[in-house]
Formats: structure tokens, sequence, C-alpha cells
């Protein structure tokens, strides 16, 4: 049984009849474990779906399905990252990668009960992403890319099924953006979730992902979808082999023909 | 990190060379302007021999504040009470209407109107329907210090509270987030800022509206005092209150400045941060 399935969905923003059509008839189904990337033109709806995976859009039409269960509401098994890191200035690190703890109900009490294992969970977490020494430092002194590994374990520490990415690490400098490809694929080969990356950038898609699903024009459909047979982990040099070249160039024509056609 | 906040003075200066020389005369700058300009009012004065009751001359002034210094402490220390009493109800009242327009749409649609409506009404108008409901006391003066500036406090809580990052409401909506969870973590932390800077404007305009208030209805108080001394033609007298007020308002600013300074600190070093 698929772990995230999306059948036919539809969303409108706004009134049924005069608002703006972002997703038409969008279908997909991933694995439980699966990596998936979802490309397309901007403005064609990507971080619709995610928020409508995630429970905080309702479709108004089709189903939107995770563990076999329509998603009616927002799903406390997720953990979200996006472009804009959005970590709380007054906190420092910890406490902002601790956040996520003191809200989600399943944790928040056991939290104040014994804050120990949390501490533990988010310093292990902290060293994944190599910020072991920034516990105690405030989002202000640290870089763009820190603060985007710190966003990252705030995702992260309650343990989600389901790490949704949206455009994550668009505003980044590319050095520090293929750093992070790496720190994810390390975080996603050792935790073992399942992952939706929403990213324009087809050479991140075809680094990270399983399988790349790419999305039309808006109202955005899931027109194709392409596998990425390359092994785990991967390399950065991978990136400058011929099979992973011809990929991004194959996924590249496909979008280029989803924006000539209409 | 160890750039000055932006509210630092000596930003916007030019780079001079870092002598002590320079930095010194920085610093006695506003005062020597300061007192350059009572030098200049005394000089006025003498060489083209203003007669007192039109511009009565600084030492003059200064002469009058310290013969009736006892009874012109009375009426400051009254304007002051009255202003602060009505700074701290627009305090409460702000803050409290700030955060209920800026968490519910329900609230901002049906409040905001009002409130504008509220504000664009002069209030010094407000003065004489006071009077008749509350008579000559302190009451009228207290609840005009309020109105004029409890306005400035609910916006600006509102604002903080409302602008929030949509990305992070949802992410924190995703982890299951209710509403006043949102509102304790997040939304009235990040107002604090913008409460705190409007407690400058706030305290300002309450002193504004306790003094206009007192002109008009007093019997006591700052305000009073000029009314009073104008109409017998003291001139001395209603200068030396326009110089307690004038001492008073700056110094209410700074103490509400330097509270909002060491209260969010991280505000003005996380602008700076991000860029
Ligand atoms: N809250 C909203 N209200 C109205 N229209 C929206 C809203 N959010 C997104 N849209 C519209 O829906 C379309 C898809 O948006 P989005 O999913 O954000 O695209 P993407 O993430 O692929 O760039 C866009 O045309 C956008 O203008
Ligand atoms: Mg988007």
């Amino acid at each position: 049984m698929a772990f995230v399935s999306l059948d036919k969905v539809r969303l409108v923003y706004g009134a049924a009849s005069s608002g703006t059509l972002a997703v038409q008839d969008a279908s997909l189904s991933m694995e439980r474990g699966e990596f998936v990337a979802v490309v397309g033109p901007s403005g064609c709806g990507k971080s619709t779906i995610l928020k409508m995976v995630s429970g905080l859009l309702s479709p108004s039409a089709g189903l939107v399905a995770v563990e076999g269960q329509r998603v009616t509401q927002p799903r406390k098994d997720c953990g979200i990252a996006f472009q804009n890191p959005t970590l709380l200035p007054w906190r420092t690190t910890l406490d902002n990668i601790l956040l996520s703890v003191e809200i989600a109900e399943e944790h928040s009490k056991s939290y104040r009960r014994d804050p120990k294992p949390y501490l533990d969970k988010a310093h292990e977490l902290l060293a994944t992403v190599g910020l072991t020494g920034f516990e105690n430092k405030f989002p202000w002194q640290l870089s763009g890319g820190m603060q985007q590994r710190a966003s990252l374990c705030r995702a992260l520490i309650h343990q989600p099924q389901l790490l949704l990415l949206d455009e994550p690490f668009a505003a980044l400098d590319a050095f520090t953006r293929e750093d992070l490809w790496q720190v994810l694929q390390n975080l996603y080969l050792t935790r073992k979730f399942t992952v939706i990356l929403v990213t324009h950038d087809l050479r991140e898609a075809a680094f990270l992902a399983d399988t790349v699903y790419i999305m039309s024009k808006r109202p955005g459909r899931i027109v194709s979808s392409k596998r990425v047979e390359i092994q785990r982990p991967r390399r950065l040099d991978d990136c400058f082999k011929p099979e992973f070249t011809d990929m991004v160039h194959d996924l590249r024509a496909r979008i280029a023909k989803e924006l000539e056609a209409a | 990190m160890s750039a000055p906040p932006p509210n630092d003075p000596n930003i916007g200066a030019p780079a001079v060379p870092d002598s002590l020389g320079t930095k010194t005369l920085e610093k006695a700058m506003p005062w020597a302007v300061i007192l350059g300009m009572f030098v200049l009012w005394e000089l006025i004065c003498l060489v083209f021999n203003v007669p007192v009751f039109i511009l009565p001359r600084p030492s003059v002034v200064t002469e009058t504040l310290i013969r009736l210094w006892t009874p012109i402490m009375r009426h400051t220390t009254y304007t002051l009470w009255t202003t602060l009493i009505g700074f701290a109800l627009a305090i409460v009242f702000g803050v409290a209407l700030g955060v209920a327009v800026g968490a519910w749409r329900m609230v901002y649609n049906g409040l905001y109107p009002v409130l504008i409506g509220f504000n664009s009404v002069p209030k010094v108008a407000l003065v004489p329907v006071l009077v008749i409901w509350f008579g000559f006391g302190p009451i009228p003066a207290v609840l005009t210090a309020f109105s004029i500036s409890f306005f400035p406090i609910v916006v600006n809580v509102a604002t903080g509270i409302a602008t929030m990052e949509p990305e992070l409401q949802d992410v924190l909506r995703s982890l299951g987030a209710k509403k006043h969870q949102i509102l304790l973590k997040v939304g009235i932390p990040r107002s604090l800022p913008y409460f705190f800077a409007s407690l400058k404007v706030a305290i300002t305009l309450a002193f504004v509206g306790s003094v206009i208030a007192e002109t008009v209805t007093g019997n006591r108080g700052v305000g009073y005092l000029m009314v009073d001394a104008s109409s017998r033609f003291d001139a001395p007298l209603v200068f030396a209150g326009l110089i307690v007020l004038s001492f008073m308002g700056v110094g209410l600013y700074l103490v509400f400045a330097e509270i909002e300074r060491r209260t969010t600190g991280w505000a003005h070093r996380g602008q700076e941060g991000n860029g």
C-alpha cells in the first residue's frame, strides 16, 4: 500500500467559481521510505501540494491519503522546512529546535517532565548537521546555511515519519547548498523517514531523490516521473558523471516541453 | 558582532578619525547647541530690549523657576501622575485590544473601522464631554491622556502579531499547535519590540493629552499653571512652565527609549544580522 497518495486532486484558492485553480487532477503515490522530488515551473502548485499532504490545506476535490487514511487536518507526524528558516530570533539554536517538542502534543508532556532525552536528541541532531558548538548562539549569529541546518533539526526533533521540504536550499549559495544536500542525504540514510522535496533545482532533485515528479504549468498536474537509479550514498562527484548530466538534461527538456505547451 | 544598535546616535555620523577629541566633541554637541540657543535668546532680548511680558529672558525665567520652585513642582508632580495613570490604562487596554485585533481576523474586521474613526477625533474635543461627566478633578486629564495614547499601542501590538511569517505558522500548525500556543510562543514575544517602540510615542502623547486637558479643565497641573499665569500676563511663569514641560517630555521619552533598548536588544541585532 502506498504511504502517501494523491488521487485526482484539485485545489482552488478562494471561491470555487472565481478563485485561482492552483492544482488540477494531480495524482502520485509514494512508498514509505521513498525520497520524492517535485519539480515544475514557478507558480505551478508545488507548495500547494505539500500543504495538502501535510493537511494544512484540504483539497477541493480528489483524495489525499497518508498511510491509507484520508488527510483531513494537520498531520502531527510531519516535519516541515521552508526556504525561509523562520527561526525565532529571541531563542537560541537549541531552544529553537526544542520548540517542536514544546508544541507537539505527543511530546510536550514528557518533555516538561524530563527534558533530558530531548536535549540529547537535539545535541545528536545538531552534531549530524554540523552545528555542534552553536547550541547557545542566536539565529542572528548564524549564517544562512547554518540557520537552514537548524531549521532542518527543528523539523526532525519530534521524529516525524514524513519530512516535507519546500525549496529549503533555494536561498543559499552553491557551495552551502551542495553541503546541505549531503547533510540531508545523511539524515535520510540514518533515520529512514519519507521525504517530499519541492525544488526548482533539477540537479538537486536528481542528486537527492529516488523519484522525480514533473508538474505542468498552473493549473498543476503531475505530467511525468523519472526514477533515479544512482546508488546511495551518492557523492558530489556523481553529479559530473554522464548518466547524471543526461538525466538532468532529460528533466530540463520535459519541463521545457511543459512550458511550451498551451 | 560588536556593531552598535541602529538607534545609536553615532550611526549616521560621518566617519572621522577616532581621536578622543572628536568623540568628546560629538557628545558635547547637543548640549552646546542648547546652551547656545539660550545665550542667543538672552542676547536678542537684551539687544532689542524686548519687554519681559512678551518674551522674558532665560535668566528671568530661571529666576522665576527658582523662586516658585515648590508650587511649580507641586503642579509638575500632579501632571506627571495624571499622565502616568492615563498611560498605564492605555497600556492595559492597548495591549489587550492589540492582541485581540492582531490575532483574530473577526475582531480586526469588526473593530478596525471604529478604532480609526475614534482615533481621527481630535482629543481636545473630548475634554468638554469629559468635564460634563467627571467634573473638574483629575479624571478628565487621565482619560484624555489615555484616549490619545492608546491607539499607537494597539496598532503596534496588532502589527507585531499579524505580521508573523506564514511559513512559521504552517510549521507550528503542522505540529498541532493551538491558536493560543502560537500566540504565546510566537505572536506575543515577536510583538514585544513593536510594543516597546510604541511606548516612547505613547508616553509623549499621554503627556500632551494630560496637559491639554489641564489647560481646559484644570485647577491643578502645569497646563493649568500656565493658563493661569498667562491670564495674569505673568510671562516669566508661562515660560517657566514651558521649560518644565519640555524637560519632563524629554525625560519620559528617554526613560522609555532606554527600556526599549534594554528589553528587546535581540530585535535590533536580528535586523542587522540578516541585513
Ligand atoms: N493563499 C493563496 N491564495 C490565492 N492564490 C494562491 C495562494 N497560494 C498560492 N496561490 C496561487 O496558486 C498557484 C500555485 O501556488 P504555489 O503552490 O505556491 O506554487 P509554487 O510553489 O509551485 O511556486 C500560484 O499561481 C499562486 O499564485
Ligand atoms: Mg512555492
